[in-house]
């Protein structure tokens, strides 16, 4: 198996790649499966006036956020602004583009974008401000809203662990938009914690088949900062 | 006296059956995970990817690759599963969920439901809420019965921006616990906390209640 999809670093992965006024797919939910040393890199191109498809936008000081902080960033299509006070502060003073969506939806967005799929019908938002302007039909007595798929110029995730065909395996839930986001960039970029040689992962466990990775690094070592450190005491210990 | 954030919590969990697949929201919701009685199962899904929540890490086992929708850090169990986000709300949207438990900042009578967003003030985002309520068979609120400042929160319509129209099944306040009537547009008092008064509760509500 050749090695041409393997990269040194995120600055050579993203070489020739990144263009002001692009879209960027980012897998992660909360600071979880973050592509971190590729953000990073995107922060070091001072590529600019940036649409981000992410569910969140990193958190303060860290992943997306930097981006958001270096003004890179023109619009981002998220879920969920809330523990993120820069972010809601650009989006109330309309600093910052933003086009809600629903986490379900954004998902299933990037799924039909990589599924060739330009648009379906979900319950979600029926009635809310998000089915305005949208085309709603009835199916079965019950109103659904269109949605249409989202593509990108270049998705950039998170995995576990990376073969050289690119054959992804993910770790718990740092999973998430991961493999959904591989699927729906024009090019993709995988960051991994390990590349390891072809033939130690099991055909039958891979979670994203290679055709869908265009390039891969491994990170140097990874921060995974948490968001809210919730513990237990085990039994008998004093609490 | 009116019922505590534990006791709010355990009270919700009275909705819970055997076999249930459950969804919990953040805050109050995930309390209830602690008041789960021991002789049914329960299965816990988080939207972020994942079918069987256990309790809380030990300090020494804490693995931020394992945390729930409210970005906690969790744990496995030996029957749980992970998959991705689209897999997860294919599960949510296609009715596979038996009960979401969530907050609300309003309800109405007619089972209208906002808690994401107040204009111009405030804006947290729907994530995952807008899909539950939308595809989950049972929707049950945890919420304070009035807001801080003291103005009821289940109200004849919604006036902030909706998360999902007609789609709240039950209340539980820390006045006591309601099912929603949406065809009447009335509160239905199932449990009152010790203390409480009828009066009380009509006082705080915008929609009638039926004692």
């Amino acid at each position: 198996m050749s090695e041409r999809k393997i990269f040194k670093d995120a600055d050579e992965a993203l070489a020739g790649i990144a263009f002001d006024g692009m879209t960027i797919m980012s897998g992660g939910f909360g600071l979880s499966g973050n592509p971190e040393h590729l953000i990073a890199g995107l922060l070091r191109s001072g590529v600019k006036d940036l649409t981000i498809i992410s569910n969140n936008c990193g958190a303060d000081g860290f992943g997306l956020w930097t981006l958001l902080n270096n003004s890179q960033i023109r619009k981002m299509i998220s879920s969920y602004i809330g523990e993120n006070k820069l972010f809601a502060e650009l989006c109330l003073t309309g600093k910052l583009e933003l086009e809600l969506t629903p986490q379900g939806t954004l998902a299933e967005r990037v799924r039909a974008g990589g599924a060739g799929i330009p648009a379906f019908y979900t319950r979600t938002g029926v009635g809310t401000v998000v089915a305005e302007g949208k085309p709603v039909e009835t199916f079965e007595g019950a109103l659904y809203v269109r949605e249409t798929w989202l593509r990108a110029d270049l998705a950039i995730v998170k995995a576990w662990k990376a073969d050289p065909e690119g054959n992804l395996i993910y770790r718990k839930t740092a999973r998430n938009f991961n493999p959904d986001m591989a699927t729906a960039g024009k090019v993709t970029i995988a960051e991994v914690e390990e590349i390891v040689p072809a033939g130690t992962f099991d055909p039958d466990q891979v979670h994203t088949p290679g055709i869908y990775v265009n390039r891969i690094i491994q990170g140097p070592s990874y921060e995974k900062r948490i968001e809210f450190r919730t513990t237990r005491e085990r039994e008998g210990a004093a609490g | 006296m009116a019922w505590t954030r534990e006791e709010m919590a355990a009270q919700a969990a009275r909705e819970l059956q055997d076999g249930y697949y459950v969804n919990l929201g953040i805050g109050i919701p995930t309390l209830v995970a602690n008041h789960v009685p021991t002789d049914i199962d329960v299965v816990l899904q988080s939207e972020n990817g994942m079918l069987g929540i256990g309790p809380f890490p030990f300090e020494d086992d804490v693995d931020p690759d394992l945390i729930n929708a409210g970005k906690q850090t969790v744990t496995a169990l030996p029957t749980s599963s992970f998959f991705s986000s689209s897999a997860s709300f294919a599960m949510i949207r296609g009715g596979h969920i038996d009960l979401a438990i969530l907050g609300a900042m309003e309800v109405a009578g007619n089972g209208d439901l906002a808690n994401w967003s107040v204009p111009g003030k405030m804006i947290k985002g729907m994530g995952g809420a807008m899909d539950l309520v939308a595809g989950v068979k049972r929707v049950v609120v945890v919420m304070s019965h009035i807001d801080k400042a003291g103005s009821p929160k289940i109200v004849p319509r919604c006036t902030l921006p909706l998360t999902g129209a007609g789609v709240v099944d039950a209340i539980i306040s820390e006045l006591g616990r309601f099912n929603l009537d949406r065809a009447t547009e009335s509160l239905i008092v199932q449990d009152i906390a010790n203390g409480v008064s009828l009066e009380e509760i009509r006082q705080k509500t915008e929609i009638p209640v039926i004692g």
